[in-house]
C-alpha cells in the first residue's frame, strides 16, 4: 500500500493518517499537522483498490479503531478518530 | 459525468429550505463539501457523504448518499449532521460546530466493507432450486420493503424506514410495513 509520506520537522513520533480524498476533516487534520510542522505519513482510503481497503479496515479495527475517517493513528497505538485537535495536540505533545 | 459546483450548492441550499436547515456557516469548509459531494457523484453516480467511504454499489451505499438517513435524527440531537454541512439555527449562528458520533449501524458498515457479522443470518434459498455451491462468504443482500407512515401516509420502498417522516416529521416508530402477498397463478 502507497502512503505518502510528509516530512516535518517534528518526527519524534510516527504518525499515520488514514483519510477520504472527499472528506473535509480529513483534510483539516492533515493542515493541522502540516501547520505544527508534524511528520506523518497518509493514504487515502477511497482511492486504494478493495483488497487494500480491507487491509485498512483489518490495521483500524485490530487498534480498537472504528471505520470512520480521519483516523489517526500515532505510535502504532494511540487511535485518534475524527479531526481531534485535543487529541493530537496530546498524543504528539504539542 | 461532470456536475458543476454551483448545481451542488444549490441544491443542497434547496434542502436545507425545506427542512429548515442551514449549511455549515464557514465558506471555506462548506466549499469543501460541495467539492466532495461532487467528486462522489462523479465517481460513484450519487453524492453520497463525503465523510464516509462508500462502496460504489448503490444499494448499500443507499443510506449514506448526502442527506444521509442519519441527517435527521442528528441534526435533532446534536445540532449538526455527521459531516457538519447540515446545521441547525444555533449552530449556524454561534459557529460552534459539535462533535457528531458515527450514528449508521456497526451492520450496515460491516455490510458495506463486507467485514464478518456474528450474527448474519444465512442467505434463503428459493424453494426447489438446486443449492450451487458457496466459493466465498455470501454477501448480504438488501432486501427492500414498504413501509407508510401512519400520520401521513407517505410511502417508501426501502430496507429500513426513514428515521423522522421527510413529510409530516413523524417519528421513525410512526412507520408500519405494508405487507404485500404477490400470488402466482397459471
Amino acid at each position: 500500500m502507497q502512503f505518502s509520506k510528509v516530512p516535518g520537522k517534528k518526527n519524534d513520533h510516527k504518525v499515520i493518517v488514514y483519510a477520504l480524498s472527499t472528506c473535509v476533516w480529513c483534510k483539516l487534520t492533515k493542515q493541522f499537522l502540516n501547520e505544527n510542522n508534524v511528520e506523518y505519513e497518509f493514504v487515502d482510503v477511497d482511492l486504494l483498490q478493495d483488497k487494500e481497503k480491507s487491509e485498512v479496515h483489518r490495521t483500524i479495527l485490530d487498534k480498537g479503531g472504528s471505520l470512520s475517517y480521519p483516523t489517526t493513528i500515532v505510535d502504532d497505538k494511540t487511535v485518534i478518530t475524527g479531526f481531534r485537535k485535543d487529541q493530537l495536540k496530546e498524543a504528539l505533545g504539542i | 459525468m461532470t456536475i458543476s459546483i454551483d448545481f451542488v450548492r444549490k441544491r443542497a441550499e434547496a434542502d436545507a429550505k425545506t427542512y429548515g436547515y442551514y449549511l455549515t456557516p464557514q465558506p471555506d469548509l462548506l466549499q469543501m463539501f460541495l467539492e466532495g459531494l461532487k467528486t462522489n457523484e462523479e465517481r460513484y453516480g450519487y453524492p453520497s457523504c463525503p465523510c464516509r467511504l462508500a462502496t460504489g454499489n448503490l444499494e448499500i451505499d443507499r443510506d449514506i448518499i448526502c442527506p444521509c438517513d442519519y441527517r435527521d435524527p442528528d441534526v435533532a440531537q446534536y445540532g449538526a449532521c455527521y459531516c457538519r454541512l447540515y446545521v441547525n439555527k444555533t449552530v449556524y449562528e454561534t459557529q460552534n460546530l459539535p462533535e457528531v458520533p458515527e450514528r449508521r449501524p456497526s451492520e450496515k458498515i460491516s455490510r458495506a466493507y463486507n467485514l464478518p457479522v456474528p450474527t448474519e443470518a444465512a442467505p434463503q434459498q428459493t424453494q426447489g432450486a438446486p443449492e450451487k455451491p458457496q466459493l466465498e462468504r455470501p454477501k448480504s443482500v438488501v432486501k427492500k420493503k414498504l413501509w407508510y407512515c401512519k400520520q401521513c401516509g407517505y410511502v417508501v420502498f426501502r430496507e429500513d424506514p426513514p428515521y423522522v417522516c421527510p413529510i409530516c416529521k413523524a417519528k421513525r416508530e410512526m412507520f408500519a410495513e405494508i405487507e404485500t402477498k404477490i400470488e402466482y397463478s397459471g
